[in-house]
């Protein structure tokens, strides 16, 4: 693990409110999913994660045909797709067409994919104002700060950080009370739906057999960004696309419940191409950009390629014990937690943060949860192996390398594993309770320091249970 | 004639808590099989498999089937290694078809320990007598691998004097993962603590599960934290009189 990734959990770790925020909003989090699911709330939940898994598998695996012909359906809606391999691309067509159209105002709905490329920055960086519509959203870009989580990006931030935040940025007199911030924000942005020269959105579905972009939210906002500028443009990665509109009814199904334990969620807008004649709203431009990223490299890879089914509910951070130990920054790219886990390398690269496939007890509540059952512990263990792999190439890890073969040497020799064993209950100390809390000087080792460092170790026995075993005599069934 | 099962004990029961294991062999005794104990087993390769480090994995792993091919059933005191083995052996051998028939040939005959009491040996009641409090934490491999939840609860509702007081974070991760344990030992150690306080809340004065690593890193949290509560294997309990 870096140094970085080290101190970025230590100071999540620290932080006793920052704890109690994510232990509690996680929490809440998923209490209301499993009451979205108890009893005879969705009586058919297991077969629709079934069906949902299918239907993904057949997509990705298809992911050409599917995509052909998502652009033929957008193009038929008047609209135009565009092919981005990267955050470049992606920032070149909007500033391109914002410098044709003179456009210098953009409102956005939330989208963890333009979140992924930097594009509020890079759009800045060319005097091109973007303003976040969604609250969370909204909040963390005042606080120049990287969603926390998936679903709820200001989960960490409690309601006086929020306001003091809108003090210092907005000039607005120091307000605690929820409902009032919300109105606060409400007012600011207001003005900008009006003002803004373009929307941009992300998209939670494209549909490959209407060439419709969906969008689930719940404030609004999404809707406006997208209806009131003249032009819509809509990023997603490639994956999103799904083929059939009568699919939704398996996955809006599981996205709402899944993410907030609702039903369905406030909003859900099917927006295909610009208006039309007779539209009294709507943009008049129309743009899906579909991004790559690093995803292709993934459909090379068979194993690990379910990775792309991701609907990103957020679920598995909500149920993971690690992302509610260690919160959302502490990951090293946007996203966070079991899926930001197995995303992360295979967009960004193993050396990206190479401990992260380790950070995990591999407990498998994410794969458990997750509505289109991916299973997120048998990635992280391929990713585990791919990262030793890829130390051993470049010459690192020999001492971990060294301890596992000898390790292997030893269990392929029971006798020398008795002995081994022996030796620990000849050097370990004697302890009344069977538990130490420290070793002699040659048992304290790295490993054992750390384990050490926070619970007790247990007294080796006197006598492992192979010597027990040879002198015990059987018991008779006594029943 | 008695029916005959070998134990792999599993190399932590075997090393650190070998009462674990001769528990298991008394109950299984009573129930009327003839144990027997293949000396040349060792370990099941999971903490090599789970670190990422494969071709060591895979070794122990063929270890572990020459020394069980033979074997008719097999139990164990643990639902990860049994899951390693279960549910993880074939994928080490996926591109080597001969062992790959010889896990096949041999993973249906693996046991976690509760299991092959209910579905095997078909007893519920073992005979056991207990007075305790306990509550039961669900061990994560045990649970969502293996789909074990009620039928370690079952044995020990049958043990006499015991009364059981489920904790409200029963399925929740203890915290323990093998190396990462290690690796990332303060969040580790955070899992754990978060488990206790679960455990304490029922006020039960003992804490069972069919995995001792998870125990392992329980008590040693609980022994840290100076409380008086302590951790059993279900096997412990079950051999109890």
């Amino acid at each position: 693990m870096s140094v970085v990734f080290d101190e970025k959990i230590n100071r999540a770790r620290g932080d006793g409110r920052l704890q109690l925020a994510i232990y509690d909003a996680t929490a809440r989090l998923m209490d209301k999913r499993k009451h979205a699911l108890e009893g005879d709330n969705l009586p058919d939940f297991q077969e629709l994660r079934d069906c949902a898994n299918a239907l993904k598998k057949q997509t990705i695996d298809n992911l050409d045909h599917y995509l052909e012909q998502f652009e033929a359906n957008v193009i038929a809606h008047a609209g135009k797709v565009v092919f981005c391999k990267d955050a470049t691309d992606v920032s070149d067509f909007i500033l391109k067409l914002a410098k044709e159209r003179g456009a210098r105002l953009i409102v956005k709905s939330k989208s963890m994919t333009t979140e992924e490329i930097d594009l509020n920055e890079r759009l800045e960086h060319h005097n091109l104002e973007a303003v976040e519509t969604d609250l969370g959203e909204y909040i963390i870009q005042l606080a120049h700060e990287r969603p926390y989580h998936i679903v709820a990006p200001a989960m960490h931030k409690t309601r006086y950080q929020v306001a003091d935040l809108f003090e210092e940025k907005l000039g607005v007199p120091n307000e605690t009370v929820i409902e009032k911030q919300t109105m606060i924000a409400r007012g600011v942005l207001r003005e900008k739906f009006l003002a803004a020269d373009i929307g941009i959105s992300g998209a939670n579905f494209l549909i490959a057999d209407s060439g419709a972009v969906v969008l689930v939210e719940n404030e609004g906002n999404a809707r406006l960004s997208t209806s009131a500028p003249k032009i819509h443009i809509a990023v997603a990665g490639i994956e999103k696309l799904i083929p059939r509109a009568q699919d939704l009814a398996v996955f809006l199904k599981l996205l709402g419940r899944s993410a907030t334990g609702q039903p369905l969620t406030v909003y859900t807008s099917f927006l295909s191409g610009p208006r039309r004649g007779e539209e009294i709203d709507g943009p008049g431009e129309f743009y899906v950009v579909l991004l790559d990223n690093g995803r292709t490299k993934l459909l090379e890879d068979s194993g690990k390629r379910e990775s792309l089914y991701c609907i990103r509910c957020g679920a598995c951070l909500n149920h993971c014990p690690v992302y509610r130990k260690i919160g959302g920054h502490s990951f090293p790219w946007v996203y966070s937690g079991p899926i930001g886990a197995i995303i992360t390398p295979q967009f960004m690269g193993l050396n990206h943060e190479p401990g992260l496939p380790f950070a995990s007890s591999l407990c498998g509540a994410c794969a458990e949860v997750c509505p289109v059952k991916i299973d997120i512990p048998r990635v992280l263990l391929e990713l585990r192996a791919d990262v030793t792999a890829a130390k051993e190439r470049e010459g690192q890890g020999g001492l971990e390398r060294m301890a596992f073969r000898a390790y292997a040497w030893l269990m392929r020799h029971p006798k020398l594993f008795e002995i081994a064993g022996r030796l620990a209950s000849v050097l370990a100390p004697a302890s009344s309770s069977g538990w130490l809390r420290g070793v002699p000087a040659i048992m304290n080792i790295p490993p054992v320091r750390a384990w050490l460092s926070q619970r007790d170790l247990p007294a080796p026995p006197h006598q492992s249970f192979r010597q027990q075993w040879r002198t015990r005599v059987p018991r008779i069934n006594s029943r | 004639m008695a029916k005959r099962v070998s134990l792999f004990v599993s190399c932590i029961v075997d090393q650190v808590f070998p009462n674990v294991g001769l528990a298991m062999a008394d109950v299984l005794e009573r129930a009327g099989f003839d144990v027997g104990f293949p000396e040349a087993q060792t370990c099941c390769g999971q903490p090599a498999f789970n670190s990422g480090y494969r071709e060591e994995a895979r070794q122990v792993a063929l270890h572990f089937l020459d020394v069980f091919s033979k074997s008719e059933n097999v139990v164990v005191p643990s639902g990860s290694c049994t899951a390693m083995i279960t549910h993880h052996f074939a994928e080490l051998f996926s591109n080597d078809q001969l062992n790959l028939a010889r896990v096949h040939a041999l993973e249906s005959r693996v046991y976690e320990f509760s299991r092959f009491l209910l579905d095997v040996a078909k007893v519920e009641d073992v005979g056991a007598r207990l007075d305790d409090v306990v509550t039961y934490h669900d061990s994560c491999h045990a649970l969502r691998e293996l789909k074990i939840k009620q039928g370690p609860r079952r044995l020990l509702s049958h043990v006499r004097g015991l009364e059981l007081r489920e904790m409200d974070a029963a399925e929740e991760c203890c915290g323990f993962g093998g190396t990462f344990s290690v690796k990332f030992a303060e969040v580790s150690g955070g899992m754990a603590r978060t488990k206790i306080d679960s455990i304490v809340r029922t006020g039960a004065r003992t804490v069972v599960s069919i995995d001792s690593s998870c125990l392992m890193q329980i008590q040693g949290a609980i022994s840290r934290a100076g409380l008086s509560v302590r951790t059993l294997h279900l096997a412990e309990v079950l051999a109890s009189r």
